[in-house]
């Protein structure tokens, strides 16, 4: 992916007058602050920088590998049977595929950060809810379409969640704030419920119950 | 020591300039609705131009002082009374210990800037206090809440200082029917000759969904020839037209990437005039030669924070 690399060669480059620098699937946004530089100047500079980039950035490094745990219990997933009703697959086979693809981070935004992965398998593309959830749960992992998700703070979202994860991707006290940055490759590492809870899951104390309910009747 | 809010009113806000850097790990900017009021709040007192003040949304707000100080009162005018006494918006006052500041309802316009000399003492979260209340940043306690009743605001000792007034000529008059200059942006041909013609001749309409991020408009719909983008970054003062063909105006609290095609972007000027624009009021569009924007946006800065430029 060129664009992490570019984005990092304009701040490199031109950082004094540069505000924001926003990546996204096939553009960036540039901000700029012009009580430093006039637009005509600064739009030169661009031009000179994307002229002389074009060798360097095609040696750029491996983008970095994130492994993120998930878990996909029946208490967290909470459009299992959406997901295996419009598939036509078991929610195994749902976690199998999810699980086993190597994604990409296209882009960071809706929320301070949620990253847009891709693509997944043609095999559990899933639309969009027509009403979105009024309440998404934190850390919840979401499918639509060909992309995947995890929501970082409660919000209303509709994405279709398979499963949580324990790890926040923002985390405003932590050094690394995001955990994702575009271009990064991203792996899901499927974990037991202790495991997801000794992590520092969370479940609400429905989910709990819920699962009390279940383990009753035997599901 | 402190400012103590009586009545936060509906929504109180701390705001700096807004949050800048963090756009790429999508954290809105924030900031001040109407920068131009809140910037000549800060110059009335001779305040750094980025100190923390409060914005007051809508009004029906109420404090006291507990030490003495001066401070300034911008934008929308809200029947503002410093013990009772009624006072008018763009001038600084003297206060004294146990002072009480208090807004009625708005008036004209919707958000006034409330600055105390020195700036309010506030903490800083990714180098700026601006609240955002979605993305849970900024504020008194960091968390992007909105200031409560109760809420105790730390400002610095200050000797008096003369009391200043924005000349009239600079304080703007906050009408319900406004016209905005829009720059086109690099989508602008999308957009065919007659549908541009028709966002250039239409009335549009300010309605009730309106909020820190975005107001929505309606009036004649505009149709984009291209449909389905993939999502983007995207300034402030961004107009989205949705499928649908009704403008939506994008602001300070905007999210950081947007998938519906542009047709331009207002100026910030233009900006901060919609933030003072009420539900049922009118929107004409202009188009705004991109030099002259920038010109213009520089000798308000220029004048504010007094950088002299070469480029």
């Amino acid at each position: 992916m060129k664009l992490h690399g570019l984005c990092q060669l304009f701040k490199q480059e031109m950082g004094g007058c540069i505000i924001d620098v926003v990546p996204s699937y096939r553009s960036i946004l540039v901000s700029f602050d012009l009580m430093t530089i006039g637009h005509q100047s600064f739009v030169q500079k661009l031009q000179h920088v994307l002229d002389h980039c074009r060798g360097s950035l095609a040696e750029e490094a491996e983008p970095s590998l994130i492994e993120l745990p998930v878990y996909y219990g029946p208490e967290v997933s909470l459009d299992a049977k959406v997901i295996t009703d419009h598939t036509g697959l078991s929610f195994e086979e749902v976690i199998n595929i999810h699980a086993s693809t190597l994604y990409r981070v296209y882009a960071i935004g809706f929320a301070p950060g949620f990253a847009y992965l891709g693509n997944t398998d043609q095999r559990i593309a899933v639309p969009r809810k027509k009403t979105p959830r009024l309440k998404v749960p934190a850390c919840s992992v979401a499918l639509a379409e060909r992309q995947t998700a995890i929501y970082p703070r409660e919000s209303p979202g509709g994405w279709q969640i398979i499963g949580r994860s324990p790890v926040n991707p923002i985390d405003y006290q932590r050094k690394n704030l995001s955990l994702f940055e575009v271009g990064a490759k991203v792996k899901f590492i499927p974990i037991s419920k202790t495991a997801f809870l000794d992590m520092g899951g969370v479940l609400s104390q429905e989910e709990h119950s819920l699962e009390d309910q279940r383990f009753q009747e035997g599901v | 020591m402190t400012l103590r809010i009586l009545e936060p009113g509906p929504l109180s806000l701390i705001q700096d300039l807004g949050r800048f850097g963090y756009q790429n790990i999508g954290v809105s900017p924030g900031g001040p609705m109407d920068e131009h009021a809140f910037s000549w709040a800060n110059r009335l007192l001779d305040n750094p131009l980025n100190d923390p003040q409060i914005e007051i949304n809508l009004g029906s707000f109420h404090c006291e002082f507990q030490l003495p100080t001066t401070i300034a009162i911008t934008g929308a005018n809200m029947s503002a009374e410093l013990n009772g006494v009624a006072i008018q918006p763009w001038q600084s006052y003297s206060i004294q210990t146990g002072d009480q500041l208090s807004f009625k309802g708005a008036r004209s316009g919707v958000r006034a800037y409330l600055a105390v000399r020195g700036g309010l003492d506030i903490p800083e979260i990714l180098g700026s206090c601006a609240t955002v209340v979605r993305d849970q940043l900024g504020g008194l306690h960091r968390d992007g809440k909105q200031l409560c009743a109760g809420d105790c605001l730390h400002y610095p000792v200050s000797k008096p200082v003369l009391t200043k007034q924005v000349p009239d000529e600079f304080i703007p008059e906050y009408c319900q029917d406004i016209t905005l200059e829009v720059i086109p942006g690099y989508q602008y041909e999308w957009f065919g000759r007659q549908e541009r013609q028709r966002f250039f001749n239409s009335v549009y309409c300010v309605t009730p969904q309106i909020d820190r991020m975005g107001y929505r408009l309606s009036g004649e719909a505009i149709q984009c020839q291209r449909q389905n983008l993939v999502s983007e970054g995207i300034a402030p003062g961004a107009i989205q037209i949705p499928a649908d063909g009704q403008p939506i105006i994008l602001m300070r609290d905007r999210q950081t990437m947007g998938g519906y095609p542009k047709i331009g972007c207002v100026t910030a000027g233009s900006l901060n005039k919609l933030a003072q624009c009420q539900p049922g009021g009118t929107i004409r569009f202009v188009k705004k030669d991109l030099y002259k924007a920038e010109a213009g946006y520089r000798v308000e800065k220029q004048f504010f924070c007094g950088i002299s430029h070469s480029a």
